[in-house]
Formats: structure tokens, sequence, C-alpha cells
């Protein structure tokens, strides 16, 4: 079953890299095989977590050993609106006992316990390696636990080991297209729905967006994930239009929707001032085509024009305080290049990106706008990196977490890009909300205290601050 | 005190809320007080990823973690492979000075065979020989973060530990639990040196975790006790043996070396600093120093000063079973009422906690505890519940994510029980100076069944003491 599964998604048609692979290559599959020693990075069951956690009304129960949600709970920063039941971490906890006996049983009396005290409106189960070794029949107990208890119990199928988070994603977008996707069907629908694919919400980025649409009257009739509620992202099979904001996880449930429902699916971002603009009016256009009323359109152009303007205007005084600074960006997929726009429009000069993560037509994407000389990594080691930023060829780096200490320690202002961060930077307002948070980390006292030599280390005559500093 | 009720075992299927953390996090932690050394979990990836997230979250410190990344092919086949690749790997990308092995739940299911992986590895790799290569069982689906923790150390003593003919004078042995922190480690060394004594901590990571800042990068732990430390420790004239869940490894290198040890079973409160300051003194032969007398002045003095604020009152404590003995004890010296100790794990120190009730249990139990307590002492998870029952919580343990400096907290000797006896205290003082502006804040959310109720004057929320 699981099998299946994973060729089917390895399958993606939707997939732009894999469109320009062979048959064969294709059945392979898209995960790279990772490198013991060498590897980093979370698994498929992370990445099932990830894009499902932020559906707020659900349970999320987690089938395994304490390693896999004692480890991880309550460390994204993804936001709700109303219920917080996806904050509480739930696992089966297995023990040795279960390891022998089979953890079925304790896995059905879990779901019952989970669903007498909070009543949500349904449950995730996430299997996990050890379960899915033992043999534990995750689906089958799921089965029966939603026949008894009358509430959808829904098996996530992505046991840590069969790949990367990226894959996990995807898993559990099959899982919301197998289990929950048009199972619900909405009190009233409006020629203007859409549905949302692969925004989690982070740091509240979805409600910098929302009220844009609703001034334009696009009404979001489903999340996928964030801010979610269960019934909403049941409802997804009747909107007009799918939107894939990260295309790298989520593009099998933009494509099966329109196989299945006939919604059309685009990729768009909320990053970055011109990309944001180009999703409002892909939108608009779009919903139009499928019978919108044609007035969104204007409405859009008004809402585009007005932001605009505004936000060029708001980020008109950071322009002299950015003027020569340079930045290295260390991120990955559409961030990449829709990141690279935002900030040259607010005069920052980009030095370099990584494209880790980043599928060849991202690539293009970037060698168009920047030219050849353009430094693009594909995997640039940690040492290098603090090289780089030692020897000052970069004022500001810009990346995930994992390896904000890379800078710190190179004593070079750091940014996250990522999501642990607090700081919603999608839409017009974010990227203001970006440059602030970069304006005030450059401009901190502490990158001159912190590169002084130690009074022990000054020689009578030398500059305090002898190290080049870059600024 | 009323009855004492001990229920080791919840009855319920599903943890909410897990206080517990699994055994190769508290390995990696071990590991990561040894100098240049690199952790490597023998586990699918997602195992490593979790563990160094929470790391990085606490310590806010770069954290070297690798993964033997079995796909579901290496662990049904086995992933002696992937462990040999991983070990070569890192030995050429990082040189590290040792690298300590955790198993997982993935290859613990499986039944891996380490001892026969790692007589393989050397067989197959005599050109590595040089390579201190330690390995620790250490499954997720059982025990938890302090037996991965003495699991790990127990192992470095066995494979690095050499017997000595010959015994340094003055140098110690300090094998110290993961109850203590960075800063701990760092005020014992303190206490230690003053004596004119040369203490050799395993782990140490007071030298490695306590934030450091590199001349160039490095890919492995940077600072710690050195391998040839380790090596050394044979040479000792005493073990300190700080924690219950140290008693294993110090089983193991008494077995090795004949070295006497001396246990502790906390460092946290007066008499218990007392005690490790006559050891100390007895051993040197010298005179406590004067730094020494007057921290325990000034702890008499606190104590006299706080223990108004303490008496009677009632405080739910969750925390890993050996910093959850010493934070208990604590309270319990200082007049307060363990309402409930609540303890991830099962182990033999549950049984000399002073609490009313005595739980292994999640901090959804907690929740449930603590609807009446003053005070929540836990690890940073405990925010949701504290503030859903209205209760303020004290942070300790790992993980403390929304705090800075957690690494840096000292809870040992004199200073350090000045410290917890003042952070505690303090917030007790702080809500009874605000009574005249909101009102009695707790009263009514004492139960029916209590008669605390009763709101200033009872003497049980101290408000007599102003």
């Amino acid at each position: 079953m699981l099998q299946e599964k994973l060729q089917d998604v390895f399958n993606e048609p939707g997939c732009s890299t894999n469109q320009a692979k062979s048959e064969k290559e294709r059945k392979k599959g898209c995960s790279k095989a990772l490198k013991p020693g060498a590897a980093a990075g979370g698994c498929a069951y992370d990445g099932a977590m990830i894009a499902l956690q932020p559906i707020a009304d659900a349970a999320h129960l987690v089938h395994g050993p304490i390693a896999c949600l004692g480890n991880s709970w309550d460390n994204r920063g993804t936001k709700s609106s109303g219920s917080q039941l996806y904050r509480t971490g739930f696992t089966t906890d297995m023990s040795e006992l279960d390891i022998i006996h089979g953890g079925e049983k304790k896995l059905y009396k879990a779901i019952k316990e989970i669903v007498q005290q909070y009543d949500p409106p349904a449950v995730f189960v996430y299997q996990t390696c050890v379960p899915a070794m033992i043999g534990d029949d995750i689906e089958a107990v799921c089965k029966f636990a939603a026949k008894k208890l009358g509430k959808p119990v829904i098996p996530v199928m992505a046991p840590g080991f069969v790949g990367s988070k990226n894959l996990g994603n995807k898993l559990a977008g099959e899982t919301l297209l197998d289990h929950v996707i048009g199972t619900v069907e909405p009190e009233v629908t409006t020629p203007t729905d859409i549905c949302i694919v692969g925004e989690y919400n982070l740091a509240g980025e979805l409600w910098l967006v929302k009220p844009l649409l609703d001034e334009i009257g696009i009404r979001i009739l489903s999340c996928i994930s964030g801010d979610g509620r269960y019934n909403e992202v049941a409802q997804a099979h009747r909107a007009r239009l799918t939107m894939v904001v990260c295309s790298q996880a989520l593009v099998n449930v933009g494509r099966k929707m329109q196989e299945r429902w006939g919604i059309p699916y685009f990729e768009g971002s909320f990053y970055g001032v011109s990309d944001m603009s180009d999703t409002l009016r892909t939108m608009a256009r779009m919903l139009v085509e499928r019978g919108a009323d044609k007035a969104i359109i204007d409405r859009t152009e008004g809402v585009i024009a007005r932001e605009e303007s505004r936000v060029w205007r708001r980020l008109e005084p950071y322009k002299p305080r950015f003027d020569g600074k340079r930045v290295l960006l260390f991120t990955g997929g559409v961030k990449s290049w829709s990141m690279v726009t935002a900030l040259e429009g607010a005069g920052l000069t980009i030095v370099g990106t990584s494209t880790k993560k980043s599928t060849k037509e991202d690539k293009e994407r970037i060698k168009k706008m920047k030219g050849e000389e353009f430094h693009q990594w594909d995997d640039l080691k940690p040492r290098d990196i603090y090289k780089m930023l030692r020897d000052s060829e970069a004022d500001i780096m810009m990346s995930g977490g994992r390896s904000q200490f890379i800078a710190l320690k190179a004593k070079v202002p750091w940014l996250d890009l990522n999501q642990e961060r607090h700081t919603p930077y999608a839409g017009y307002d974010g990227i203001v909300n970006l440059c602030e948070e970069i304006d005030k980390t450059l401009s901190n006292p502490i990158w001159r205290q912190v590169r002084l030599a130690a009074p022990w280390d000054l020689k009578p005559d030398a500059k305090p601050d002898a190290r080049p500093v870059g600024a | 005190m009323g009855n004492i009720q001990r229920f080791p075992h919840s009855a319920k299927a599903a943890s909410t809320n897990p206080l517990k953390m699994s055994q190769p996090l508290g390995a990696a932690l071990a590991f990561l007080g040894v100098d240049r050394c690199m952790p490597l979990f023998h586990g699918s990836q997602g195992c490593t990823a979790f563990g160094l997230v929470l790391l990085v979250r606490h310590f806010r410190e770069a954290i070297p973690l690798q993964t033997t990344a079995m796909d579901q092919v290496s662990t049904i086949l086995g992933g002696y492979e992937n462990l040999e690749q991983a070990v070569r790997t890192i030995h050429e990308r990082n040189a590290p000075a040792l690298i300590g092995v955790a198993t997982t739940g993935v290859t613990e299911t499986k039944g891996e065979d380490m001892s026969g992986q790692y007589s393989l590895f050397r067989q197959r790799n005599p050109a590595l020989a040089g390579l201190k290569l330690v390995f620790a069982n250490t499954p997720d689906f059982s025990g938890g973060f302090e037996d991965g923790f003495s699991a790990a150390v127990t192992g470095i003593v066995e494979e690095v530990v050499q017997p000595s003919e010959t015994t340094m004078k003055g140098q110690i042995n300090v094998l110290a639990g993961c109850h203590l922190s960075p800063g701990d480690v760092e005020e014992l060394r303190d206490i230690i040196e003053s004596f004119g004594l040369s203490p050799i901590f395993l782990p140490d990571l007071s030298l490695s975790m306590s934030g450091r800042q590199p001349d160039d990068f490095t890919a492995t732990s940077l600072g710690g006790v050195t391998v040839d430390q380790i090596a050394s420790m044979g040479a000792s004239e005493l073990t300190l043996v700080i924690g219950e869940h140290m008693r294993v490894a110090a089983a193991a290198l008494e077995l090795k070396t004949d070295v006497r040890s001396v246990f502790f079973d906390r460092l946290t409160g007066l008499e218990a600093s007392d005690r490790l300051v006559r050891t100390l003194s007895e051993l040197s032969g010298r005179p406590v120093p004067a730094k020494l007398r007057r921290q325990r002045e000034t702890l008499v003095d606190g104590m006299l000063d706080g223990h108004f604020f303490y008496s009677r009152k009632r405080i739910a404590v969750a925390l890993e079973p050996d910093l959850l003995y010493a934070v208990t004890s604590f309270l319990a010296d200082m007049g307060a009422e363990v309402i409930a100790a609540v303890s991830p794990t099962q182990t033999a120190v549950l049984e000399k906690l002073k609490a009313a009730t005595v739980m292994v249990g999640d901090h959804s139990d907690v929740e449930t505890l603590a609807r009446d307590a003053d005070l929540i002492v836990s690890n940073s998870h405990g925010r949701q519940g504290a503030a859903r029952i209205g209760v303020p919580l004290h942070r300790m343990g790992l993980p403390m994510f929304d705090r800075l400096g957690a690494g840096l907290k000292v809870h040992v000797g004199y200073r350090g029980t000045r410290e917890l006896l003042f952070e505690i205290g303090n917030l007790f003082l702080s809500r009874e100076m605000d009574h005249d502006e909101h009102g009695h804040a707790h009263g009514h959310r004492h139960g029916d069944g209590h008669e605390h109720g009763q709101h200033c004057g009872s003497g049980s929320c101290g408000c007599s003491a102003g």
C-alpha cells in the first residue's frame, strides 16, 4: 500500500523536475539518497506533521515511541485564530511491551480517550518507523475507530524512514486527498471561492494576505493548512481555483484536485512586491475565466495600485540605509528568487543564494534575473559559509534557524527566513516587516562591540577594532 | 501533609503533552560534553533532526549531531553498512576525537547487534584504530533522557578510561549527571578548585555548551573534557558521583580503576552543599576558603529572609528524576509543600521524594494535579498548561526554549541554592506585593475541598508575613 503511494508520489507530473526525466528515472523516485554521516534535515513523518498540524481544531496523535513527538512538540510557529488543540502533543509513547505485543490496542484506546476528552472534529494518526516495522495496521485501527466513535480518524502513512521531509509533505497531501477533501459539502459557495495549498500561516503570514483578498471579494474556502479547520479542508473540492504556494511540497494536491474535480491551479508566491501583485492578478483572472464577475479584476488592480504605491513609499526610508549593504541569501525553493526581487527593490545587493531545495525552473529564473555571474550554490558547506562571512563578503546572512550560528559565530548579522521566526514576511506589509527587521539587525550597536579585541589581546598602540568589520 | 499517593503508572493510553524525552537525546548531550566529539544516531534521519532542533533551541548554540540515515531497505536488511559509511564519512570530514553512537527505536526494534557491529567495524577498518568509538544502547521505546545520558557516560568510561598504577595527587573525577547545567558544572569546578584540587568532569558541558566564540568554524563539539583526560581518570584519588543515574557509570569506573567513589544524591540545598564542602575539605586537607564561608553565610541569611514566602506554599514539580529529587528536596527544606512530583520515567529515586503525590506522567497530569497550586516548576513545555489553569511557572530543566541563558542557570552549592531560593521566592513575593492592586490573585482558585480559601492570614500563602 505505502509502496504504491510512494510510486504515485514520485511520478508527480505536476513537478517540473520530473517532466525533464525519462520514465525509468521517474520511477526511481525523486528523493535523493541520504548520505549516512553527512545528512541533515527531517524525515517523512516530520514533513507530514508540518503539513497537517496547522489544521488547528483536529487532534494530532503520533503512534510511536517517545522520540518522534517528545522531542519535537511545540516547536513550530504556525498560528491559529481559534482552536489551540493542535498545540497539544498526543502520542502513544510506545514501550517495549507494546513492541512485543503490538501497539494496535493501545492506539485505539488512545484515540478513544482523545475523542472522549476533547471531542475534536477529527483525529489524525501519524504512523512512525517503529510501529511500521512491527506491522501495526494503523489503517485498520483508524477505520475501526472511526466507525466506533463516529468521527473521522485519519491514518497518515509517512513513517520517517521512507524518505525526506519533502516526501512527507507530499504523503500528507495524499492523505488529505484520500480521506478528507470532498467529504464535507459547504453550506454556501461563491464564484470566488479559492483553496490555498502549501501555506502554513507561520508567524501569522496568511493574515497579512487575507484582508486584501476580502477587500477584492475573494473568499478563502479552505487553506491547506494554515489556520485550518478540519471541515474547511474537507470542503476544498468546491473551490473554483487552487493556488499552490510551495510547489515543492504539495503540488500533488493541486494537480489531483484538478484531475478529480476540475479545479484549475496555479503556482504563486506571497513573498515580494511583484510576486504578490502577480499572484493577485492571476487569481482574479482565473476566477473570471471560471465565471466570476469581471469586476474583481478592476478591484484587484485598484488594490494592487494602492498597495504597491504604499509599500514603495514605506520602503523609501530604508533605501539610503541599505545602500551598499550586501546580503547572503541562504534559503530554498521559491523564496530563493522571490526574495531577491523584494530585497533588491529595497536597495540591498544580493551577493548570492543557495539553491539546495530549488527546482531547475527556480534556478533558471534566478539566472535570468541576475545573469550568469551571480553566485548560486547547490551545496555550500558550513565551513565555506563561515569563511565567506569572516572575510566580509556579505553584511548580513538570511537563512533558516539551523545555520544561524554560522553567521553569529562569525559575528555577522543574521535574520531568520524560515519557520521559527516570529515576524510575518508575506504580502505587501510583510516586505516592510522584513526590511524593518533587516534594518534593526544591521544597525544594532552590538556588531561593533562584539568585534572588539579582548583587553588582554590588545597591543599597546593597536586600534581596539583591528579586525575588518565589513561595515 | 496528607496521604501520600504513589501511582507510578498512568492508566492513560495517550501521553498528552509529554514530559518525557528520548534516550538517544540524553546520550547526545553526554557526548557533547566531550571535546571534539560527534554524536551519531543510528536510525532514520528524523531521529536526529528532532533532537538537534530541541538542543539548539535550549542552548542557542550550533549542535553537532549526525545520522546513519536509515531508510526502509537498510532497516530491513540491517544497518551495518550505513553505520560504517557514517563513521567513515564523519572521520574524513571532521576528524573528531570521539564518535559517540546512540541507537534509536529503529535499530533497536530491528535488534541490531551493536557489539557485533563494533567488532566488525574494527576488523574492517584497521586504519581507524586510533579513532575512539563509543556505543550506547538507547532504544526510544524504553527509559528516557536520563537513561540515555547514563548509558553514554557508562559507554565512554568502558571504552576510554584506563586503569593506572599511580595516583595523581589532588586529581579527582566528577561524574556529572544531566541534571547539572553547564553553569552548574562551572560552579562545581570553582568550588573544587578552591580547595586546590584538579577535577576531571565527565561529561564537561561547562566547556562546550556554555556559549563559545571559536576562532574558526568547527563541525564537532568544541571544548569539553578531552579524550586524554578521560583516559587518565584511573589515576584520580576519588570520584564524586552526582545523581542517582550516574551510579551505573560509577560502578563501571570503580570496576575498571579501583578509584573510590563518593555519592551525592543532590547538591542543591544547605545540607547537601555542606556535605560536598566537608568531603572536599577532608580530601584536600585544606580549610574551607573564605569565599565559600561567605557564600554559606549569605545562603543561611537568604533562607531566613525567604522562608516566610515558602512556608506551606503548594507546589507541583515536573522534571527529570534526579533534578526532580533535588528541587522537591530543596522546596521541602524551605517549608513548602510539594503537592505533586511528576517524573517522565520510573526510577528508584522516586521512592525518596517528599511529595503528596508522586507519579510517572506528563504535562497534562501536572495540569490536573496543580489546579490549586501556587507554583509549577517544570521545563518550558509546562507553559501551555500553567497558562490554562492560571498558575505561575518557574522554568527549570530542559528544554527551556523561551528563556535566555537556559544552560547557564546555577542551582548547586551555596551560591546556586541561593540563586534558586531568590528566583522562586521573588515569584511568591511579587504576587503578594501585588495584592493591594489586584485583590487576592489565587484565593478563588483553591478547590472546595481545601481550607486555603481563607485568603490572607491563614499563612498558607504567606500573606501574614508581609
